[in-house]
């Protein structure tokens, strides 16, 4: 659909949270909690934190939670007996104050969870999320949305975006089907902008660290390199900090939880990171050391996702940066792959 | 600084080692370890009050110990951690070369075991005060309370690990968390399966933690997990008399008997 802009005055946004709870649509918003911005599930503005940089975590557990049931079962004379996950029960949520690297990391993820066999339990709540996200009047030296195709205005993924432009104002895009009847919901709170707007006025100015398509070129012809990937990964301690913040990062792991009368199947993210990723039952890794799965972690974004799902597994948000405590910064060791 | 790079060229030079594990430069106003193999590398160290990371859980792992005879700037945590890895029987006595930071900008070399151990005898490396004031604070709170405070904590783990790849101590070949058949500790990280894993943890550094708080530090979410295991020092030293990491040939309380151990946690 063609986008749509309208103004909402600022001092609505509370009426907007009130709104949607009234027409029984959870919200889940950033909210701090100490040193952390987490996103979880709000019940008025106050709450939430619209001034914070980026959540700690990504949006993505809003549709790929780190623990998730996909299977009951039980156990009697007659046999074992399954029970499914009720799909209805998902309720239509409004993951509201994400930025725009969130919304548009949800396209590496549909591209990941949209192929055949089709994942019912991401797609489902993919499908009931409408997403409303506030472009970035801030960055800092970890973001590089700008290297790899998104910016701080970016609306993909995004079913309305807003972006304050005063104190007393926010432009509203309505972007998609979604946001459209979404938008039904505050129709009254909305004028149409009375002057052109020139949004990127009100955007952070994040520079373009380097070009993504060399990145994905020499992410490819690198696989041999061993001393380029050891160099890169020696101080790396093999946690999963960078794949759990990630929006992209979609590993799963499947552990059965049972007695003898009863069980129940989860799914759970997983991270290359880890050495026990790709232990064989034999006691052999292929990924035997950390630079190996340090390659892998850059070579499954930038080469075998745009080879196989036509999409860059990269929103530039730095979450993994940021979160790494031991200072792996992927905007660094991207930019050198691309001068490589 | 100047004196810190002299050395390290000198050591690189004559072979004494192969690689030096210190501090460079890192993001924004990060430091990050540095791995220094060549002259122009030297260049890339620095040493600021930034300069905190415990570097002692490199010495372990596999890709730096591959690279050969291993030099390592080492803060007092540090030393704690090399000590207490010797008393594993992780380190060899002579295996690694230490240079320990004066507080004037000098090195201080030590070329054995015996030499930490003598400088740790003469030095305060205990829990910081603000800690050990949270330590008090939470054990004065009722058991409810505490509980609240470490499920609200626990509440916010994702289970990446972090802590564990940080420690220095968190050495295990398969941690028991990673142990499937039989599975001790639940994977997932809901109530159960973090509550499992934290408490695991703090239990098997229980008489090991040289409380360095890299633990805490590396945790993304913010998570005070230091708290857990500096809880478990004192009571070890009460009851049994040692403290990890500060010598070489200590024997772990947890493992050994002595007839005359206290026996009042038995209830």
């Amino acid at each position: 659909m063609e986008k749509e802009l309208k103004i909402l005055k600022y001092s609505d946004l509370s009426k907007l949270i009130d709104r949607f709870h009234e027409k029984g649509y959870p919200v889940l918003a950033p909210i701090r909690k100490g040193k952390v911005v987490e996103i979880e599930p709000v019940q008025s503005l106050d709450a939430i934190a619209l001034d914070a940089l980026l959540s700690t975590q990504s949006a993505k557990k809003a549709t790929f939670p780190k623990v998730e049931k996909v299977l009951e079962y039980t156990l009697d004379k007659s046999g074992v007996i399954q029970h499914g996950v009720d799909m209805e029960s998902f309720r239509e949520t409004i993951l509201f104050g994400v930025r725009p690297c969130d919304a548009s990391g949800f396209k590496s993820l549909d591209a990941i969870f949209g192929e055949e066999p089709r994942d019912q339990f991401y797609l489902t709540k993919k499908d009931k999320t409408i997403i409303i996200s506030f472009s970035c009047p801030n960055t800092d030296e970890y973001c590089f949305c700008t290297s790899v195709g998104g910016g701080p205005g970016n609306t993909a993924g995004s079913d309305l975006q807003f972006t304050t432009i005063s104190n007393e104002e926010i432009l509203v895009e309505i972007l998609t089907e979604k946001g459209a009847k979404t938008a039904q919901l505050f129709a009254d709170l909305l004028s149409d902008p009375k002057v052109a707007i020139d949004k990127d006025k009100f955007l952070a100015d994040v520079k373009v660290a380097f070009n993504c398509d060399n990145v994905v070129e020499n992410t490819t012809a690198s696989f041999n390199s061993a001393s380029l990937w050891l160099e890169q990964s020696l101080r790396c301690i093999g946690c999963g900090a960078c794949a759990f913040v990630c929006p992209t990062c979609a590993c799963f792991d499947f552990q059965d939880e049972q007695n003898t009368k009863k069980g129940v199947r989860l799914r759970l993210w997983d991270s290359c990171g880890f050495s026990l990723f790709t232990l064989h039952t034999s006691g052999h890794n292929p990924r035997e050391v950390q630079s190996q799965r340090w390659r892998q972690r850059i070579m499954h974004k930038f080469s075998y996702m745009p080879q196989q799902l036509k999409v860059v597994g990269c929103e530039g948000c730095g979450r993994c940066a940021r979160a790494c405590p031991v200072d792996m910064n992927i905007k660094e060791h991207l930019t050198a792959i691309a001068q490589v | 600084m100047n004196e810190l790079k002299t050395k390290v060229t000198q050591l690189l030079n004559d072979k004494t080692i192969d690689v030096f594990i210190g501090y460079g430069k890192g993001s924004s106003d990060r430091v990050r370890a540095a791995f220094v193999r060549t002259q122009a590398q030297v260049e890339l160290l620095i040493y600021n009050e930034k300069c905190t990371q415990n570097l002692a859980g490199y010495l372990l792992k596999h890709e730096v110990k591959h690279l050969g005879k291993i030099g390592i700037l080492a803060n007092v945590s540090a030393l704690r951690s090399i000590m207490q890895l010797a008393s594993e029987f992780q380190i060899k006595d002579g295996e690694v070369l230490v240079l320990f930071p004066n507080t004037d900008g000098s090195l201080t070399e030590f070329s054995d075991f015996s030499s930490i151990e003598g400088y740790l005898e003469t030095t305060e490396s205990g829990i910081k005060q603000e800690e050990q004031d949270r330590i008090t604070q939470l054990e004065a709170m009722t058991v409810n309370k505490r509980w609240d405070f470490w499920k609200a904590e626990f509440d916010k783990c994702i289970k990446c690990y972090a802590c564990r790849a940080a420690c220095p101590m968190c050495y295990c070949h398969r941690c028991t968390t990673d142990v499937n058949q039989p599975q001790w500790i639940p994977v997932a990280s809901h109530e159960r399966g973090n509550l499992d894993y934290h408490l695991m943890r703090a239990m098997h550094l229980a008489g090991r933690c040289v409380n360095c708080g890299e633990c805490a530090n590396a945790c993304p979410m913010d998570i005070p997990l230091n708290l857990l295991t500096y809880q478990l020092i004192e009571p070890i030293r009460a009851d049994f008399g040692a403290t990890a990491g500060m010598k070489a040939d200590a024997v772990y309380a947890l493992s050994t008997y002595k007839p005359g151990d206290k026996e009042n946690f038995i209830i």
